[in-house]
């Protein structure tokens, strides 16, 4: 897991006393997402190796979220500690707040379980009265008998609808103060219906109660939600995970030269940080000593370093590449660029049309549909003639038969399946109505760098570089952190061995400029054009570095930022699914136009700042379009939010993944076509679970209009539809043999 | 038909015990981690999940 890898480097060095919380007893308290974790034997190792520490008193991991909870005495433990000692059993252990982490709201969950308890406890109890009572219709029962019963199931019942129906009752409350309807508010009636007449139906002891079917229904609804919850909460917990892992403090050098970590909520302007090689810049400032290379792909998008030196403005989120860096703040962190970044993202946010559920629209045509019926079958059965309480018995049935219990599981069921597979596959689905809007998209805008392209750089030019001078360029490079001398000893290190390297004496690398040493009495330097005496050529997308030896013309390697390896064949894919695709980039032309030819995307636009981009989603939304955006950076944050949909790799910035409906992990970009497919298979299964559902109406209200459902019928039916909607949406997880065959051979990559 | 005296609260009584049980395993946490609990079982020692109100 590269991205967890990539979170743990940035934040090196940071103290994680900041993270440890004080109980109640006195205990100290340490939160941490522990990376590679998913056995029996990890748990035994990484439970055995914290309690083997002095002063543990209770640590306990969970497999399911990934995360451990430490508690221990301060007073004989220090919590780096805790992190060296997983460290040396081969874990990796990055401390988080749970505070800051909890989005996810974990009482909800808990409390539609124990809703679920309490109904499944009552359904099973007055199912089983319900069953002797309709037996003893059609045989001896005496009325004393069936009137206990009767009065023994209320007693059940009605707590049972007090209780378990809340979840139901508050969300139609809310959605009817709020001039809207959806599904909770037939369900929410018919329940509440049901059990009063039914209270009326024990009181003047007449032949049919309805409280199995107000209390099997809760009970069937409850599994759905309940279900909807948890697979949003196992993606959100995961999402969280990855965000938790990014750096939040920053090294402060404080007057007297001492260093010490803090919040970067705490950085005031004026204050000095120390930025490390290969960290992050922890807010918006200007560079007081030292000079490096600063990679701002994050926030421009731009995939060539900048050279910054004292007086230079940097910003944060930035990456330092180079030697260290002493910045002095200048704004704090709510006027940074990034904070600018999400006030743009909030903007956009706004301007994003409300999207309605199906469930909700349907339940806007269903609902007045139904109580329409129901208030025409009292008023037909009066007409007729009828006594008001045989009027209102039918109309009732009608409530009850319309069953919302099968349309209340038809999303909700589909919506689980969708996202176990898709977390499969490494996807975390993160908004509820993300697989239904995906559903809806005609249009797939990406960004360039980090998000087609792999955002670190290649050698290209390899094969027309003299062998010796790419031996020599390699092993000056081998000395240098710079990523453009990573991908050249990367590269150097794919060919076959050439011989001892050369012995170079007095190498030294000069900040922005290269890397100069002696061979043999000669000079040789590693490094941009001004710096090796080349004429620099910037026509081509890519960046240069150059060698030049004494006496020899300079050599060039040239680098390109490459596609992720499967990107040709998935935006090909996307096309033959009718899709239109556009690449929206902030670096150069060049780089842009190039990157679009090669994979055979026609539209493109260069240099988009992030308020270009998000009028280009503007434009198309106007004409007509629905887009989906899938990109990475800090820049592409506010686009990710104005689209239809956005989709984000798992090693993109924190606040694009926040603003992201779906996460991807992994290298390759295939499981976008996964997500497109299951988001157009799950809305086609939607809909036919709607289809069956009206089918069913069509057959059971005639007969309730008619006056013919008894309790039983009603339980029959009711269960009966349920359970054909929800074989329905298994078929989801069918899937065809190839698919199996290719996702067998793919490397399986683990889900945070 | 006095049978039925005994028997309801008899059942009724059951069910809520099991009602109950599973309150208690709720509230002791052993559903927070239920992939966790799967692997547990292999374990020869005695550990019990978080309570509730030490979170």
């Amino acid at each position: 897991m590269t991205e967890l890898a990539a979170g743990i480097r940035e934040r090196a060095g940071i103290d994680p006393d900041i993270f440890v919380r004080e109980t109640p007893e006195g205990e100290a308290r340490l939160d941490l997402v522990v990376e590679g974790m998913h056995c029996a034997g990890c748990l035994r190792k990484v439970e055995g190796a914290l309690k083997s520490l002095p002063g543990v008193e209770y640590a306990r991991a969970n497999l399911s979220t990934k995360r451990v909870a430490v508690r221990w005495q301060p007073t004989k433990l220090r919590a780096d500690a805790i992190i060296r000692a997983l460290a040396d059993t081969g874990f990796t252990a990055v401390p988080f707040d749970p505070k800051l982490l909890g989005t996810f709201d974990e009482n909800e969950g808990r409390f539609l379980l124990r809703s679920l308890g309490v109904a499944g406890f009552a359904s099973a109890n007055i199912m089983l009265i319900s069953v002797s009572v309709w037996s003893g219709l059609v045989t001896d029962m005496d009325e004393t008998t069936r009137s206990l019963f009767h009065w023994v199931s209320a007693l059940i019942a009605l707590p049972t609808v007090a209780y378990a129906g809340q979840p139901f009752f508050r969300s139609a409350l809310k959605a009817i103060r709020g001039g809207r309807m959806n599904m909770d508010v037939p369900i929410a009636l018919a329940v509440i219906l049901a059990t009063t007449m039914s209270l009326v139906q024990t009181i003047v002891n007449a032949h049919h109660v309805y409280f199995d079917a107000s209390v099997t229904l809760l009970f069937f609804l409850l599994i759905g939600r309940y279900l909807d919850v948890q697979a949003r909460a196992k993606a959100c917990s995961a999402a969280e995970n990855l965000l938790g892992l990014r750096a939040t403090a920053a090294t402060l050098i404080a007057p007297d030269g001492s260093h010490r970590s803090v919040p970067v909520e705490h950085l005031e302007p004026g204050m000095k940080v120390l930025v490390a090689s290969g960290a992050r810049i922890p807010a918006d400032g200007e560079v007081t000593s030292g000079v490096s290379e600063i990679d701002t792909s994050l926030v421009t998008g731009e995939s060539m370093p900048a050279t910054v030196k004292r007086g230079d403005d940097v910003f944060a989120g930035t990456l330092n590449l180079g030697a260290p860096l002493t910045v002095t703040v200048t704004k704090r962190d709510d006027d940074s660029l990034l904070a600018e970044i999400v006030r743009l993202m909030e903007s956009a946010e706004q301007g994003r049309a409300r999207y309605v559920r199906i469930a909700d629209r349907a339940a806007r045509f269903y609902s007045p549909a139904v109580h329409l019926m129901a208030a025409a079958t009292l008023i037909l059965w009066f007409s007729l003639g009828a006594h008001w309480e045989t009027a209102l018995t039918n109309a009732i049935a009608v409530l009850i038969i319309t069953c919302p219990c099968a349309l209340g599981l038809a999303v909700p069921v589909v919506q689980v399946v969708a996202t176990g597979r898709l977390i499969r596959q490494g996807v975390l689905v993160k908004a509820a109505d993300g697989l239904e809007r995906l559903a809806q998209v005609d249009t797939i805008v990406f960004d360039k760098t980090g998000t087609l392209t792999l955002g670190e750089p290649r050698l290209v030019n390899g094969d027309e570089i003299p062998a010796d001078a790419l031996a020599l360029g390699a092993a000056l490079a081998s000395s240098s952190r710079h990523p453009l001398s990573l991908a050249l000893a990367d590269y150097a290190r794919s060919l076959p061995a050439q011989g001892a390297a050369p012995a170079f004496t007095d190498i030294t690398e000069v900040p922005g400029m290269g890397m100069e040493a002696q061979l043999d009495g000669r000079l040789i330097r590693l490094g941009n054009a001004g710096f090796t005496g080349a004429e620099a050529n910037t026509a081509h997308g890519g960046s240069e570095i150059w060698l030049a030896q004494e006496g020899a013309a300079p050599v060039c390697f040239r680098f390109e930022d490459t596609p992720r390896p499967d990107a040709k064949k998935v935006i090909a894919a996307l096309k033959e699914r009718g899709f239109a695709i556009e690449l929206l980039s902030g670096d150069r032309e060049p780089a842009v136009r190039q990157l679009a030819d090669d994979l055979g995307i026609t539209t493109w636009h260069a240099a988009a700042r992030p308020d270009a981009k998000i009028a280009r989603l503007e434009e198309l939304a106007k004409k007509g379009h629905k887009v989906a955006m899938v990109g990475d950076g800090l820049n592409d944050a506010p686009a990710l939010r104005a689209a239809h949909v956005s989709l984000s790799p798992a090693d993109a910035a924190d606040a694009s993944q926040t603003a992201a409906d779906f996460i991807f992990q992994g290298v390759p970009l295939a499981p976008i076509v996964e997500t497109v497919d299951v988001a157009r298979k799950s809305r086609r299964l939607v809909f036919e679970n709607f289809g069956l559902a009206l089918i069913y109406n069509a057959i059971a209200v005639p007969l309730a209009v008619a006056g013919y459902v008894t309790p039983l019928i009603a339980a029959i039916a009711m269960s009966s539809s349920s359970i054909i909607v929800i074989v329905n949406s298994l078929r989801l997880n069918r899937r065809k043999k190839a698919q199996r065959d290719a996702q067998a051979s793919a490397p399986r990559h683990a889900t945070a | 038909m006095s049978i039925l005296l005994f028997l309801i609260p008899a059942a009724l009584l059951l069910g809520l015990l099991g009602l109950a049980a599973f309150m208690w395993s709720l509230r002791s946490g052993q559903y927070d981690d239920l992939e966790g609990a799967a692997e547990r079982i292999l374990f020869d020692d005695e550990d019990e999940p978080e309570e509730d109100g030490k979170n």
